[in-house]
């Protein structure tokens, strides 16, 4: 392998991760869901890559999915469904956003030393690519559990698994069993919560998971 | 044949799936629920006079064929319970016809994954199995679409899935370290070959794949602390779902678990899963059965048992050997035999009472004679009192562990004794209280709630030398 072919997908890998960085600080949902939008589009580029480099065309399906699925129609949906359902908005942080920055940045230099350390076998490219991709994971969970807002959580999910298809792809070679999976089980996710979304509509006036929480688990 | 049984399994619950989905009636359909769980369990005993046999995708050995028997035997009993449970709720008004159609259609196709979950020998094929069957589930949970349903449902699938991933990431790493030994391409996701060239797979690798996989399926599992999303998904849907849920579901991500186990166990250089998973078992026992005191809701309460008897589960098979395994196995059996004939006793009574308050539920055993015993026939298996089945598992978990590790055993007794303490607390004026609430009889199905428990008494009493070499030769499977 070319040392450009390494560079370019060492880039694209490492854009994701800055565009997970993105979406930590977004405080609008319509930004954030632009913000995915962007982060699906990297992936797809980055997976497109991996399909050039690895020779491997029926990663370029992956990529297109990634590219229409959801960096076009996932995002189209939302915004429609955050305009109909009338949602809020401003998304509530948990913690501010320089301790959410903060941690992210822990996040990422944790998986770069886990991910770097145990694989010295595996070859550069995909060993770069499953620390980046840890990282994008990890920081998919931060969002989640930083986030009140369901939507913004769901958002949070959908770019974990964009970080998911980034390791898929990493792994050369890696049957196309799991890649088709992974982007039916977004589709089906979607459509569950797309279902919860609207239940939770005919019945609150909110899709804020703290409103939901108002039993906090234990009837009272 | 070999083949014919296997795929039987598939399609029975597959094709009952798509024909529950068309047809209308709820009478018609609840029917044909039970003959199809019937029919799969029926053929899921012809497995056993068939060879162990393992392709690309399909796999069937001693150890499945074990969980496959349970997980269709107790899909049959509760499709029977759902029948009658249903039909209150129709009469009442919680569901309609509509959501009948689809929860019957959801039961055959949680059925499925299920099934594929644990014949799968491919390690992305049992990662979709699990998550089809978590998606399932979440959608039943949040059937009823009440407030409390739509949290519970919600926690559940947001946990669910951020475990799910986890998984699939682990089951990644499973790929990379398996690409030097095996080659590129299927053969690296096969379990079977996975298992015979693991000794050769880079151990540092493996170890994170495994942690990974261990907290991604422990959150199936409801190993504390991943277990927030168990006890709400419980109290939430519909009782036959929480039945299948803690009978079954739990077992089948605890499988996924094993098989990774056996595959570290062949790398002498890898770390060895024991001591971990002895450790979440532990904190799960100790963690539950503190938790039982302050329950005010009847199936949330057996939520938590649930949780504390996986962990005494996970620390069974966390300590390992062939008696440990052996104690593991029979008492997963058990567990799910209990847990879901208590379910059904509990069913009945939130149906009789309108509620599911421990505090609006008094004087079962004067009211409502057959269930109130019944429940407490449940309750005495589950808290592990002699002569039931739970009490000879539990036994043999603790006196094969003790010689090994005394410390542990004493953590482990302490946890069930603090759970019984809890649960007696709590179900006494359930029980033999003032007469509360209404006291209209109950039309409910016993059969199934009896025979479980039938099974759990016998189990305690004798065990047949059948089941004993057939759980023998799964221990020394395990390792």
């Amino acid at each position: 392998m070319s040392s450009l072919q390494f560079d370019i997908a060492h880039l694209l890998a490492g854009s994701l991760v800055l565009a997970s960085f993105l979406m930590l600080y977004q405080d609008r949902l319509y930004a954030l869901l632009n913000v995915y939008a962007l982060h699906a589009g990297v992936l797809a580029l980055s997976v497109a890559w991996q399909a050039y480099v690895q020779d491997a065309p029926h990663l370029y399906v992956t990529a297109l999915i990634a590219l229409v699925f959801k960096a076009i129609i996932i995002p189209v949906a939302l915004h429609r469904i955050i305009r109909q359902l009338g949602i809020h908005r401003e998304i509530e942080n948990v913690i501010g956003v320089g301790l959410t920055m903060m941690a992210g940045i822990g996040l990422v230099a944790l998986s770069m030393v886990v991910m770097l350390r145990v694989t010295p076998g595996a070859d550069a490219l995909a060993r770069e690519d499953l620390a980046f991709a840890l990282s994008v994971v990890l920081l998919g969970l931060l969002i989640m559990v930083t986030r009140r807002n369901a939507v913004s959580q769901v958002v949070g999910f959908m770019s974990l698994e964009n970080g998911l298809v980034l390791a898929a792809t990493g792994a050369k070679g890696m049957p196309l069993v799991v890649e088709i999976s992974v982007a039916f089980s977004v589709l089906i996710a979607f459509i569950v919560i797309g279902i919860f979304l609207f239940r939770i509509r005919e019945r609150f006036d909110s899709v804020d998971v703290q409103a939901l929480d108002r039993f906090r688990g234990e009837r009272r | 044949m070999t083949i014919d049984a296997l795929g039987a399994i598939l399609l029975i619950p597959a094709i009952s799936a798509t024909l529950l989905a068309i047809l209308p009636g709820y009478l018609l359909t609840a029917k044909l629920n039970v003959v199809a769980a019937l029919a799969t369990f029926l053929t899921s005993l012809l497995l056993f006079v068939i060879e162990p046999t393992s392709g690309q995708y399909l796999l069937l050995d001693d150890l499945n064929k074990v969980f496959i028997v349970l997980t269709t035997f107790v899909g049959f009993t509760t499709s029977v319970f759902s029948a009658s449970y249903i039909h209150h709720e129709i009469e009442i008004g919680r569901l309609t016809p509509a959501f009948l159609r689809f929860y019957h259609a959801m039961y055959q196709v949680l059925m499925f994954a299920m099934n594929l979950a644990l014949i799968a020998n491919n390690i992305g094929l049992m990662w979709v199995a699990v998550e089809m069957a978590t998606l399932t589930t979440v959608l039943m949970v949040g059937i009823y679409r009440t407030h409390e349903a739509l949290e519970a449902a919600w926690k559940y699938f947001i946990l669910g899935s951020v475990g799910i991933a986890l998984a699939l990431f682990g089951t990644i790493l499973v790929y990379m370290a398996a690409r030097p030994v095996v080659g590129e391409g299927m053969d690296g996701m096969v379990w079977t070959v996975l298992v015979k060239h693991a000794a050769q797979f880079d151990p540092a690798l493996l170890n994170v794949a495994f942690v990974f996989l261990l907290l991604g399926y422990g959150t199936k599992v409801g190993l504390a602390p991943l277990h927030a999303w168990l006890p709400d998904a419980h109290a939430e849907g519909p009782t036959p779902i929480s039945a299948v849920l803690s009978g079954l579901l739990l077992n089948v991500a605890l499988y996924a678990l094993l098989r990774f186990k056996m595959m570290l166990a062949v790398n002498s250089a890898a770390i060895t899963p024991g001591p971990l998973m002895v450790t979440m078992g532990l904190i799960s026992v100790i963690f539950a059965s503190l938790m039982l005191y302050r329950r005010r809701d009847i199936k949330r309460m057996f939520a938590y048992s649930s949780i504390e008897h996986m962990g005494i589960i996970v620390f069974a098979f966390g300590m390992g050997g062939p008696l440990a395994n052996f104690a593991g196995l029979l008492h997963m059996t058990m567990h799910s035999l209990t847990k879901s004939a208590i379910f059904f006793a509990v069913g009945h009574i939130a149906q009789v009472k309108g509620t599911q308050k421990i505090a609006d539920i008094g004087g079962l055993t004067v009211t409502n004679p057959v269930l109130g015993w019944g429940l407490m026939l449940g309750v005495i298996a589950i808290v592990g009192l002699p002569p039931l089945g739970i009490f000879t598992s539990e036994f043999l978990v603790v006196s094969s562990t003790f010689a090994r590790a005394p410390w542990l055993t004493v953590i482990l007794v302490l946890g069930i004794i603090i759970a019984l303490g809890g649960l007696f607390l709590r179900i006494g004026p359930v029980m033999f209280g003032e007469p509360k609430g209404k006291t209209a009889p109950a039309e409910a199905s016993y059969v199934p709630m009896f025979t479980h428990l039938g099974l759990v008494l016998m189990a305690g009493i004798y065990l047949p030398p059948l089941l004993v070499t057939s759980f023998q030769n799964v221990a020394k499977l395990l390792g």
